[in-house]
């Protein structure tokens, strides 16, 4: 039984008003809040535990590292990776594929080799490819998805040529809440001796992972969209791609000796990452994940599949309203516009009023609004701690803007 | 230092004391603007620093200190064109000079509109009376 109410409790933000309105956060897929016992680990770490990590002998230091350390595990753990060493740590989702950019594909690729990625893409699974694009000549293959917003695996495998070095695609759009079958992709295209890169940012929040049955040879995860502090986040890595990586960033930790004329490197995963890292963010992001867990990602997944109903269910009902994407199975994410002269900014400025916190924009994804015909949407996003009353009072919030806006 | 156009908007603000009457009537003002002319809509016009899009064309007559300040805006957000109607109401037909001299933020503020607007869209605004602060000291020293 998903007890919503002690969920909800969990979240101290949750219980402040907006406007003089209960807050309704519908925001979490541009960052989701923070359960007490995240808040209360960080807080705790500065106040009895903190130190710098892997360098010190000290007592202090030795707990700070097994706690950090230990974060390696949990996500391991949590995304079904049997060894924590593929785990590398970063500040986001952003981070990590930018690591792989740089530290795997821009020694590997030459002029005319292939990216295929999708429509669907946010900017971070966009811009670090478009670097290689315009640095060395790597070609980026578009794939769009269907018209109902579905990306279908085949669709993806049909893009691939015999330039097709690697396969960058999200597992769930963050606009439209599309669904990627990254793991026919991922085993398709081993097959063929191409890696593929997933983006979990979005994918990993809403449901189980299992990355041994999924097989991509990255996987990217953001800490601050899985309930954990901004500025945590991880990247599983196969074993054999770290092998192929060269490091990205230069400083300590990575580094094993130095001297005037060489330098040797760190192992992984600690090759790839150079200073001193986010200690108490990413501790934070393992009591995150450890609370994920005890809740159960499956039970997450069906409390959310029931917001997504409700809603579709109430939103599909409103005939001055546009609902973009409805691809089967998809996560609870809503990009709306209204018909007529309103901007996703008014509307958004409207919600707020009323204490609904929507983003408006493009949502870092402007080849997706291109591909939709719309500048911007308003995108109202779900979570664990959303409920079908919240559903409600979007609805009517959307029914005040199609008044004033209309 | 306001126009009377502006103090009519500010006597009706007076009795409107919920917030969905104040914007109901800020986008009412906004839909009485005229469009621009979308050969205007270019770089030169446009304001950054805004969420929205927004465009303000001056249309000064005369010269110098004395020359007589008006502009046509548009926005792609109501809310905002809104905005550019009480801006219009707050700046047109008064003196160059005088334009530099309206406390923005205060005249704004007796609209109780401050509190309303989010920080971006306040951004916006600030963007906006940036803009013509600067087209009226442009005209006032040439």
């Amino acid at each position: 039984m998903y007890d919503i109410q002690k969920i909800r409790a969990d979240f101290p933000i949750l219980s402040r008003e907006v406007n003089g309105k209960p807050l309704v956060y519908l925001d979490n897929g541009a960052s989701a809040q923070k359960p007490r016992v995240v808040i209360d680990a960080m807080t705790r770490m500065y106040e009895e535990d903190y130190s710098n990590v892997h360098r010190g002998l000290h007592t202090l230091s030795n707990i700070a590292t097994e706690k950090y350390e230990g974060v390696r595990g949990i996500v391991a753990r949590f995304l079904g990776v049997k060894d924590a060493e593929e785990i590398v740590f970063t500040t986001g989702s952003t981070e990590g594929i930018n690591l792989v950019s740089y530290a795997w594909a821009a020694p590997r690729l030459q002029a005319g080799d292939e990216i295929v990625l999708s429509v669907l893409e946010h900017h971070a699974n966009i811009v670090p490819w478009h670097f290689l694009r315009e640095r060395q000549g790597v070609k980026l293959v578009w794939v769009e998805p269907e018209a109902d917003g579905s990306l279908p695996a085949e669709k993806v495998l049909e893009a691939v040529t015999d330039r097709t070095r690697l396969i960058a695609i999200t597992h769930m759009s963050n606009v439209l809440g599309t669904k990627v079958d990254v793991k026919a992709i991922a085993h398709a295209a081993r097959e063929k001796g191409i890696a593929t890169l997933v983006d979990g940012s979005q994918g990993a929040v809403h449901g189980p992972v299992d990355l041994d049955d999924i097989g991509a040879d990255f996987y990217a995860i953001t800490g601050h969209k899985l309930y954990g502090p901004s500025g945590s986040g991880a990247i599983h890595i196969r074993r054999e791609r770290m092998e192929e990586m060269r490091p990205f960033l230069g400083g300590g930790d990575m580094i094993d000796t130095v001297t005037r004329d060489s330098v040797t490197y760190n192992k992984p995963p600690m090759k790839f990452e150079a200073g001193t890292p986010g200690i108490v963010q990413q501790v934070g992001m393992g009591v995150a994940l450890d609370y994920l867990m005890q809740v159960g990602m499956e039970n997450i997944a069906a409390h959310e599949r029931d917001l997504r109903d409700y809603a579709q269910q109430k939103l599909s009902g409103l005939n001055w309203l546009n609902l973009q994407g409805s691809a089967p199975d998809k996560g609870a994410i809503f990009s709306l516009t209204l018909n007529g002269p309103a901007h996703p900014h008014d509307i958004s400025t409207i919600l707020d009023k009323r204490g609904v916190a929507v983003r408006a924009g493009s949502h870092c994804a402007m080849p997706l609004m291109d591909w939709l015909g719309v500048s911007a949407t308003a995108r109202a996003s779900f979570g664990m701690y959303n409920t079908r009353e919240e559903v409600d009072a979007l609805v009517s919030a959307l029914e005040l803007c199609h008044e004033l806006l209309g | 230092m306001a126009s009377e156009a502006f103090e009519e908007i500010a006597e009706t603000f007076e009795f409107l004391d919920d917030w969905e009457d104040r914007y109901r009537h800020v986008i009412e003002l906004g839909r009485e603007m005229a469009p621009l002319d979308e050969a205007v809509k270019v770089p030169a016009t446009k304001v950054e620093g805004c969420a929205s899009q927004v465009w303000l064309l001056p249309r000064i007559e005369g010269t110098g200190p004395q020359a007589i300040f008006d502009f046509d805006g548009e926005s792609d957000a109501m809310i905002v064109q809104g905005l550019i109607a009480i801006l219009h109401a707050l700046y047109s037909g008064l003196s160059v000079t005088e334009v530099l001299e309206v406390d923005a933020a205060a005249e704004l503020g007796r609209l109780g509109l401050n509190e309303h607007l989010s920080a971006q869209r306040s951004n916006g605004l600030r963007a906006m009376v940036e803009r013509i602060r600067k087209l009226a000291g442009e005209a006032a020293s040439a």
